[in-house]
């Protein structure tokens, strides 16, 4: 059992790629809860599929392939929002055009590249085996900037989510924190591409935080659970593939994946199956029930 | 540019004489109009609002209501005419001006309890870094308990009744702690209990000088609680006292052909 678990860590670069992992587990947690609050799943994929004709721009330039990320993240992200306030095209039509239409350009930037097969799988499905102490102080510093950003502005972003009409009244600027939000966003994609790839991103941003949610109904507690579940899938993921030799990034999401279908089924209040049981205790033991909510409301006539 | 509208009692003159101050209006709006587009939502609404007073906005759906409030609120730039707050003219939110939003725009499945909720209300005004200060957290009790709501302080959003909910937003406009009160339909689906609390507040508030300014569509419910009615149609078809206002002849030129009994209707159609 030892050997199962040590056995990788003599490797360095398997050392990186876990501390890599653990690290996009926390930032994707956070961020990932508020994309899933927010019904923002589909933005996130676009955002990471946007991202895509920035990093390699960069990449062919030889610059920083933060900065080229970021580029293309906010301005997918404005004409996105151009797009759906023409009232005529829904916001997810927008999202669809644009991100499909920006990834092209990437595939199509790329593929003028000798090293063209290489390049694209290690774009899409990231290279995480491959991650430098650079990389990692990268991903370090980027995420505590994401990660501090959020605590600061953290009431703010709460009530643009929830109620937007509220925020908007009390003298929020709606569209600035929107945006805010999706740069954060971009910094979290951006830091775990190399960890987890294009393709996979979301689910490290979407499925411990959905996870997470089904477990509390409380937001701090929901990104804390989201960050550990997201780190704890990473480095669980990475055993299962060094020892079954299969690819880390698929294998990170499958254990996340699996994690949700057990919380899924099985979550004390929540879960598929214990609600069941629940519902046949109460009806057994009514008295049991601990929340009753008073005065059932009338509702619309 | 200081005319009043259309059936409202002329402003008395300032006279040295009588011991009762003319009231300076604390919200009025000078030929308001607002358009989406080509569409056209209000039309010259020109009124005024004033301390100590409880106005029902009454109309049918796509009278304006909703429209004429976020205008109020700072949140809708006139399109033409505008808004004046404390006789200065009003070009973005103001933290005296308090909304409280149709319970419909919510999303109630966000993990947030009630407590938390009613401390939105003072949410630019807490420090950035600290949790919650001893001072803020008894003031969001202290709200709760106005509202009935305390015992739940700590229960998430989604587990309560539509009446319970619309008593944290009223907590949450409480700690506010405003001049003016603008409600987006605050009786809309709301149990028995909470319509009374809502009527006793308002009571309360207006006593303590503050401006209520609240849209509904149950004629009922605006004529026993609010000092004056205005009723809209895009347009002010007459505002005053709810007994002089609300007439047969104008109760039909507000809503036309809709039906006079107040019915809620599920589409809302409030933008």
């Amino acid at each position: 059992m030892s050997d199962f678990l040590l056995d990788p860590l003599q490797h360095q670069f398997m050392q990186h790629a876990f501390a890599a992992i653990v690290l996009v587990g926390v930032i994707c947690g956070v961020t990932g809860t508020f994309v899933t609050l927010r019904g923002l799943a589909f933005m996130g994929d676009a955002l990471a599929h946007a991202i895509f004709p920035g990093v390699v721009i960069a990449y062919l330039l030889g610059g920083s392939f933060l900065i080229g990320a970021l580029i293309a993240a906010v301005i997918v992200s404005l004409l996105i929002g151009a797009a759906s306030q023409s009232g005529r095209l829904t916001n997810d039509t927008a999202i669809g055009v644009l991100f499909v239409g920006a990834f092209a350009l990437g595939i199509a930037l790329i593929s003028a590249q000798r090293t063209y097969t290489r390049d694209l799988t290690s774009f899409l499905l990231g290279s995480i085996l491959g991650v430098s102490w650079n990389d990692l102080l990268l991903t370090g510093v980027v995420g505590a900037v994401v990660l501090v950003t959020m605590l600061v502005v953290r009431r703010e972003l709460v009530m643009v989510a929830f109620d937007r009409t509220f925020a908007q009244a009390a003298g929020l600027n709606l569209w600035v924190w929107d945006q805010l939000f999706l740069v954060l966003l971009s910094l979290a994609i951006v830091v775990s591409l190399q960890t987890v790839g294009n393709v996979l991103v979301l689910a490290m941003l979407v499925t411990p935080a959905a996870t997470a949610r089904l477990l509390t109904d409380h937001l701090g507690t929901t990104c804390l659970l989201a960050s550990a579940i997201g780190a704890g899938s990473g480095v669980v993921g990475l055993y299962v593939s060094y020892h079954l030799g299969i690819a880390s990034g698929a294998s990170v999401v499958l254990v996340a994946t699996v994690i949700f279908l057990l919380v899924f089924l099985f979550a004390p209040r929540t879960g598929l199956v214990t609600s069941r049981v629940a519902r046949r205790l109460h009806f057994a033991h009514p008295e049991r029930d601990t929340f009753a909510p008073d005065a059932p409301d009338k509702g619309m006539v | 540019m200081r005319e009043p509208g259309v059936g409202e009692a002329r402003p008395v003159q300032p006279s040295r004489a009588l011991n009762t101050s003319v009231v300076s209006p604390r919200l009025e709006t000078d030929h308001l109009s607002v358009h989406f587009g080509p569409r056209s939502a209000l039309e010259a609404i020109t009124t005024r609002f004033d301390p100590a007073e409880t106005v029902s906005l009454l109309g049918p759906n796509g009278a304006g209501k909703s429209t004429l409030l976020k205008a109020l609120a700072g949140m809708l730039p006139p399109t033409h005419g505008m808004i004046r707050l404390n006789g200065r003219r009003v070009t973005r939110p103001s933290p005296t001006v308090v909304y409280v939003p149709q319970r419909s725009g919510v999303d109630w499945t966000f993990p947030v309890s009630v407590l938390d909720v009613a401390l939105m209300g003072r949410t630019l005004r807490q420090s950035r870094l600290m949790v919650v200060t001893r001072a803020n957290r008894d003031a969001a009790m202290e709200s709760l308990h106005q509202v009935g709501m305390r015992h739940l302080a700590n229960v998430q959003i989604g587990q309560l009744s539509g009446g319970q909910q619309q008593r944290v937003f009223l907590a949450r406009a409480l700690l506010q702690d405003g001049e003016v009160f603008l409600l987006d339909e605050p009786f809309a689906g709301v149990d028995v209990p909470t319509q009374e609390l809502l009527v006793s507040l308002f009571g309360r508030l207006r006593d303590a000088g503050k401006t209520i300014v609240y849209a509904t569509h149950d004629l009922a419910q605006a004529a026993v609680s609010s000092d004056r009615v205005l009723l809209l149609d895009r347009r002010i078809v007459a505002t005053g006292a709810p007994d002089q206002v609300m007439t047969a002849e104008n109760l039909r030129a507000t809503f036309g052909g809709q039906a006079i009994v107040p019915l809620t209707t599920p589409a809302g159609g409030t933008r």
